[in-house]
């Protein structure tokens, strides 16, 4: 199955202030979906003009989350939203899933909490290596998270 | 990616594009090189990764952990500044891990060394 990204008008993410410049949404259903993601996010952050440690820092934390809704999410999908605001620029990744949500997202972003096969790192450590990190678990069910990193210029 | 045996360090590397199949894949046959070949050290070039998130950490952990109990020491080489920087941040520290700056000097962490005659011969190919 070809999965193919999908383009929608700029400036309708989730839970955002700055304006976004771009906006792609990727499937998050299958292994090569997270690889996918991957690439795309690094694409965005040389877009965004992040150097070396931050376009690694933010493709690290997309790794984390687009795992974390496949493993325990069920699947879902990623938008990536290229941002811009009066003195920098800047990458936002909403990663949301239909699964059956976060019971404790206290202990869920502590280190060394896991229910599956990560570290139990994943979550607190993609809240460290981003500037702003939200995440919310609707009452329907599922998870949404949404980072931001920040150029520093 | 291949395995390598020179003497008894098996020489292998792992890939940017790993995925849960391929690194369970790459563990098992490691672990089968190891015992089948009496390694007594195992050389892993992770210069081409471009990020170690916590599932690439855990692999290298229990492969580390599992050539260990089969008598090898592993030694994970060349890891990007970049990711190091990520991993000290992300929480991850990669205990029980040993490294090397690169595979020249993790090889020589295992035992062998670059002779004389060998820096020699490789004058004037060697783009460093």
């Amino acid at each position: 199955m070809v999965t193919t990204p999908r383009e929608t008008p700029a400036g309708r993410g989730w839970g955002g202030a700055a304006a976004a410049e771009h906006r792609t949404e990727y499937p998050v259903r299958t292994e090569e979906d997270l690889l996918e993601a991957r690439h795309a996010v690094r694409a965005a952050t040389l877009e965004t003009g992040f150097g070396l440690v931050d376009q690694t820092r933010v493709v690290t934390a997309a790794s984390e989350l687009v795992r974390n809704a496949y493993i325990h999410g069920g699947g879902g999908t990623l938008v990536i939203e290229r941002l811009r605001r009066p003195g920098g620029r800047g990458v936002r990744l909403t990663v949301s899933d239909a699964g059956p949500g976060i019971a404790n997202v206290d202990a869920a972003l502590a280190d060394g909490f896991s229910t599956g096969s990560g570290l139990g790192h994943g979550l607190g450590g993609a809240r460290r290596l981003m500037h702003e990190f939200r995440i919310d678990c609707p009452p329907g069910g599922g998870t949404i998270v949404c980072v931001t990193r920040w150029t520093s210029g | 990616m291949p395995i390598l045996r020179l003497g008894d360090v098996l020489v292998t590397g792992l890939l940017d594009e790993l995925d849960d199949r391929s690194a369970m894949a790459f563990v098992d046959e490691l672990t089968e090189r190891i015992t089948r070949e009496a390694a007594t050290g195992v050389l892993i070039d992770i210069s081409r990764l471009e990020i170690i998130d916590s599932f690439v950490a855990r692999t290298l952990s229990e492969l580390t952990t599992t050539a260990r109990l089969l008598g090898a020491r592993v030694i994970v080489a060349g890891m990007r500044p970049p990711v190091a920087i990520t991993l000290v941040e992300l929480g991850l520290k990669l205990h029980g891990v040993e490294t090397a700056l690169n595979a020249e000097a993790g090889m020589a962490a295992l035992g062998w060394y670059r002779t004389r005659s060998s820096r020699e011969g490789s004058r004037g190919d060697d783009a460093s």
